[in-house]
């Protein structure tokens, strides 16, 4: 299955029945697919508007309290970015997925990565964050968008998934887990109160500022909890390493591929690939900064370098990072990152 | 001792905001009355603007939602699909419904949404202290037409039931007014007939009820319910644009 | 093991479909496979290719860049691609469409008249599986029954006609000595 179609089957089996899109490439199969699918298992699929309408019909779907998502690529989700805010806001769980390509602007269609620093520190306006998943196999993106509602329902907050159009767009075997979804109860949800509990308000408007900076302080409490518990990461032959490199998605497999071709040239190179890149997982970094044989960080991105800051932020100096990045829809070749490896004195 | 009058059960004892003189007072007490009177407040659902009203979710007892500028039928196209034998509505302003969620109103519409849009036509920006909407008259004067709306560089006034009335998704479109007791009880017919519309599933229903802005007219609250007669409407016509609601716009096979 | 193989070409010759029998080939295999295709403006009436990788490990890059095997339909696609062949690699070319000559020799390059072997046998777009053919025959990356069923379970039930003109232009590809 391509990574699109494995994402959208994942989601149905995760409980969601309501999906709100706009095409765009390369995200396109995940609304063709929903809107196979959602007819005949009795969902709605819904072709809106604009990015606009789509994330607000997400916004209204949510605040009735049913898992709901939608799908979309840069350009598109910085048209969601203010409707991100809104549920961000009202504390509402939801799932968008993000195929990235190159940008800004219009830029191109092909793989990126350069929407980390929008989906992890400027999902939109005011003091927020996403849930951000990056995974890198087709296999990770079905398992994660199980995680992915359930953290969103359980924290109350839209979560993420950056792909891109390498992810989406490849096919790899995939095999779907045989778990029921788990929905919450969701007592604050605007469903119609049944004559049997006060109304309900689903709303981001707090003219008082006191109360709206309790509001945002009660969010970030919760932000919080996800930061120590939410983090995900994977290491790969990091414990003897002297490089490490830090590489997460697709970026990450590519990362892989030169990280054992410099071990084949007796270059002991190792990976920290994170899986949640909001929260940024520490411990793998952390451990690296406090492992004597670890020379230097090499952070390898499909931007112009925007992860590598937070790789900065958690090793503080203590060891040189360096970084390597391709753009505007070039993916890095193995040889590429290799010769970067090789050129931070690996070889010795 | 008989009880003569009650306030309608779909409001709540909440202070309202608005400024004395404004009808936004009557059309929620007309919303909350129709959904009281047809039953069905404890499974409605309201979607509030952001303009004057953004803050309606105050004053209504159903379950209430906040929307972003102008995507409130999205957010009310979300809710009812999630749940489609709830009864949801919107309340919007002109600035709202016609100008930055033009998309969401048109598309919401010819989807034949079966939503009920409450659309409150002051022909004025009030929360942001007066400036131009989309259905400022001609030569209307207000923060930003300081000389009056000029057509030729602002254009015209957008006719919202009249443009929404050719899309084969609208069952019901009508324009009612506030501005005397007799047009408020047809207001209140006609809201009540849009929801009724929702409730038997034909389909997309708006009333779009001509309103007073006595601050931002800078008149009296008397004068300007004149000058909502003698302004408003002979531009904006009231009367029943569309009306499916016997036949429904849904194909059922 | 891995093998890094490229299908280029036109699109509508069967380049994606081509690369999804070896990768679903190399799945039945019990080997961990991958497929990527260009997308975009790129496919509409331009040129289409897709990079299959099967290994025995997880695949790190799904992204073909040197291709142990690379199928060419195309001139575009033969100059694109030919010098990034690995040494020792094997390059199938469809000589119908690209009389080019390479004049590299450190890779084996099989000329098969393949448009035409399939135009002249009642097998009109099939000159992707004819590659196919000289392909397992020359690599051996998966076993000859293997791809059948492959085939089998790939083409759809109502389609299932089209399964014997596809095992034919295999087995010409494979007979097919140039």
């Amino acid at each position: 299955m391509k990574g699109n179609e494995a994402l959208a089957e994942a989601a149905i089996r995760a409980g969601c029945r309501h999906f709100f899109g706009y095409p765009i490439t390369p995200q396109t199969e995940v609304s063709a697919y929903m809107s196979k699918k959602m007819p005949k298992i009795g969902g709605t699929f819904l072709q809106a508007e604009s990015e606009l309408a789509a994330i607000n019909m997400v916004l209204g779907a949510a605040s009735a309290g049913v898992r709901a998502m939608t799908s979309s690529s840069s350009p598109g989700i910085s048209l969601k970015s203010e409707g991100i805010s809104y549920i961000a806001g009202s504390d509402l769980p939801c799932l968008i997925l993000n195929v990235m390509r190159g940008g800004p602007g219009l830029g191109g269609i092909q793989p990126s990565q350069a929407d980390y620093w929008q989906a992890t520190h400027a999902m939109g306006h005011g003091d927020l964050h996403v849930l951000a998943f990056a995974p890198s196999t087709v296999q990770e993106m079905v398992d994660t968008v199980m995680t992915a509602f359930d953290l969103a329902d359980k924290y109350r907050m839209p979560a993420m998934i950056l792909a891109d159009g390498l992810l989406g767009q490849m096919m790899e075997p995939v095999s779907f887990p045989e778990v029921e979804p788990h929905p919450i109860e969701k007592p604050w949800a605007a469903c119609g109160h049944g004559g049997k509990r006060p109304h309900n308000i689903i709303n981001s408007l707090y003219l008082q500022p006191e109360e709206l900076e309790q509001k945002v302080r009660e969010r970030f409490e919760r932000y919080e909890l996800v930061k120590a518990n939410e983090a995900r990461e994977e290491e790969y032959l990091t414990d003897d390493a002297e490089i490490v490199v830090v590489a997460y998605g697709a970026t990450a497999r590519i990362a892989k591929s030169a990280i054992n071709a410099a071990r084949a040239e007796g270059i002991k190179a190792g990976l920290i690939r994170p899986i949640t890149v909001w929260p940024f997982p520490q411990k793998g970094i952390e451990k690296a900064c406090q492992n004597p044989s670890v020379q230097k960080f090499l952070a390898v991105e499909m931007s112009m370098g925007q992860m590598v800051d937070d790789v900065r932020l958690v090793v503080n100096g203590r060891k040189p990072v360096d970084f390597y990045g391709r753009t505007g829809g070039i993916i890095p070749s193995p040889a590429e990152i290799l010769a970067k490896i090789k050129s931070m004195g690996g070889a010795q | 001792m008989a009880i003569v009058y009650q306030k309608p059960k779909a409001l709540t004892d909440a202070t309202m905001h608005y400024c004395p003189g404004c009808t936004h007072g009557i059309i929620h007490k007309l919303v909350a009355e129709a959904l009281t009177e047809l039953n069905v407040e404890d499974h409605a659902v309201g979607v509030c603007p952001v303009g004057c009203s953004v803050m309606a979710y105050n004053y209504f007892t159903c379950d209430m939602v906040e929307a972003p500028h102008g995507r409130a039928p999205a957010v009310a196209t979300g809710l009812k699909r999630a749940i489609p034998s709830n009864v949801v509505f919107t309340y919007q302003g002109d600035g709202d419904l016609a100008a930055i969620g033009t998309a969401e109103t048109v598309h919401s519409a010819t989807r034949g949404e079966n939503i009920t849009i409450i659309f409150v036509n002051n022909a004025i920006y009030g929360m942001t202290g007066g400036q131009m909407a989309p259905t400022t008259l001609p030569g209307q004067v207000t923060q930003t037409t300081p000389y009056g709306r000029d057509t030729n560089t602002a254009g015209y006034p957008v006719r919202v039931c009249e443009m929404l009335s050719t899309l084969d998704g609208v069952a019901y479109a009508t324009r009612v007014s506030v501005d005397s007791v007799p047009n408020i009880k047809k207001a209140k017919e006609a809201i009540k007939k849009a929801f009724q519309t929702q409730i038997e599933g034909k389909g997309f229903s708006i009333v779009e009820v001509l309103s007073a802005c006595p601050t931002n007219w800078g008149l009296t609250p008397v004068e300007a319910l004149q000058w909502l007669r003698d302004n408003m409407m002979p531009y904006y016509p009231l009367g029943v644009y569309k009306d499916k609601t016997a036949e429904g716009v849904k194909h059922h096979d | 093991m891995t093998k890094n193989i490229l299908f280029a070409g036109f699109g509508g010759q069967g380049i994606l479909f081509s690369g999804k029998i070896a990768a679903y080939s190399g799945l039945l295999e019990g080997k961990e496979v991958s497929w990527l295709p260009s997308y975009g403006p790129e496919m509409r009436g331009g040129t289409a290719n897709c990079s299959v990788v099967i290994s025995d490990e997880q695949v790190a890059s799904p992204l073909v860049l040197n291709p142990d095997i690379l199928m060419v339909m195309n001139v575009q696609s033969f100059d694109k691609f030919i010098d990034s062949v690995v040494p020792g690699g094997v390059v199938l070319v469809d000589s119908t469409l690209v009389s080019k000559k390479t004049t590299r020799t450190d890779i084996s390059v099989y000329e098969v008249p393949a448009t035409k072997l399939a135009a002249d046998n009642g097998l009109e777009g099939l000159a992707n599986m004819i590659l196919m053919g000289k392909m397992l025959e020359t690599t051996s990356f998966v076993s000859y029954d293997i791809m059948k069923k492959a085939l089998e379970k790939t083409i759809p039930p109502k389609k299932a006609h089209l399964l014997d003109g596809n095992l034919k232009a295999i087995d010409m590809g494979m007979k097919y000595e140039g």
